[in-house]
């Protein structure tokens, strides 16, 4: 595993940036929220693969003294982040149906457009 | 062994995530975001992180995906043809790519076991987790014991959202049974 080296990391580096252009690039709020899940997912990955050791096993402890766990930091800062981003997610799809009521269409576009002519 | 399905699963995100790019059915968009969830969630066993693939694949592929579907059922099934360039975007998180990239050549080498991450802190907790705890799942014990408070916190926050959605979708109800108030 160790012959990846860094290269792991650019690869969530990558993910991360597909995420990011969903986010910026494409004006459905609701595609904006994906792209926000797919960047947010990538970062978990990538904290999470910092607390890797080779070799490593699953911070759960056996009776055996030799065996080498994985960082379990990491892992306990993550697990309060996918839960609180599923709560944020929950709030922008809430603001998002609150937008279509209003405005009656979900693209960030027509809706700037909207509040320009108004 | 490890190799090769670091490889594919990273393979099969990239191919997931440039898909959830391009597609414009968003019952599809969400489909595809479930399954890169299911993806990531069985990354992190190859990562060692138990504990964290059971909540990626709960929350992220299985709650997540609900509420997705559940909103695009209140606001329709499609996304319009993008209207504008993607050129500025596309050199934004090019450039950023970049610079991320640039700041992770300092950092220790993919599994390092002498990376100071594993140096600090962490031993104290796998050392005392047993004698103080008395149960083996270390991450269980850091954060429903040691860092009993912060998970507090957290409902806290999972509360504080669950009433924003309710305040904000509470009025819905009311204002399509008198439609000509909100015209």
């Amino acid at each position: 595993m160790s012959l990846l080296g860094i290269v792991n990391y650019w690869v969530f580096v990558a993910l991360m940036m597909l995420g990011f252009y969903a986010l910026i690039a494409r004006g459905h709020l609701v595609k904006k929220l994906v792209g926000l899940s797919v960047f947010q997912a990538s970062v978990f990955l990538f904290y999470i693969s910092l607390g890797k050791v080779d070799g490593g096993e699953p911070a759960i402890l056996v009776d055996d003294p030799t065996t080498i766990y994985s960082n379990p930091l990491p892992h306990v800062l993550i697990l309060t982040a996918i839960v609180v981003g599923v709560a944020t997610l929950a709030v922008g799809l809430a603001l998002a149906v609150r937008i279509r009521e209003a405005y009656g269409t979900m693209e960030e576009d027509e809706i700037t457009e909207m509040d320009r002519t108004a | 062994m490890n190799l090769v399905l670091d490889i594919a699963l990273l393979a099969l995100m990239g191919i997931v995530a440039i898909a959830i790019i391009r597609l414009r059915d968003l019952v599809a968009v969400t489909m595809l975001a479930s399954i890169y969830s299911l993806l990531a969630a069985t990354m992190f066993v190859i990562l060692d992180a138990a504990d964290v693939a059971f909540t990626e694949a709960a929350v992220g592929a299985g709650i997540s995906t609900v509420l997705m579907l559940a909103a695009l059922n209140l606001t329709g099934f499609t996304e319009k043809a993008p209207l504008r360039s993607a050129f500025v975007p596309v050199l934004i998180v090019i450039a950023t790519g970049l610079v991320l990239g640039y700041g992770m050549m300092d950092l220790p080498r993919y599994g390092d076991p002498s990376a100071p991450i594993h140096l600090h802190v962490a031993p104290k907790y796998l050392q005392d987790t047993g004698p103080e705890i008395g149960i083996p799942n270390v991450v269980t014990a850091v954060l429903a014991s040691y860092r009993g408070y912060d998970t507090l916190g957290e409902t806290t926050v999972i509360f504080t959202a669950g009433l924003g959605v309710t305040l904000l979708l509470s009025g819905r109800r009311r204002r399509r049974a008198t439609p000509e108030s909100s015209s």
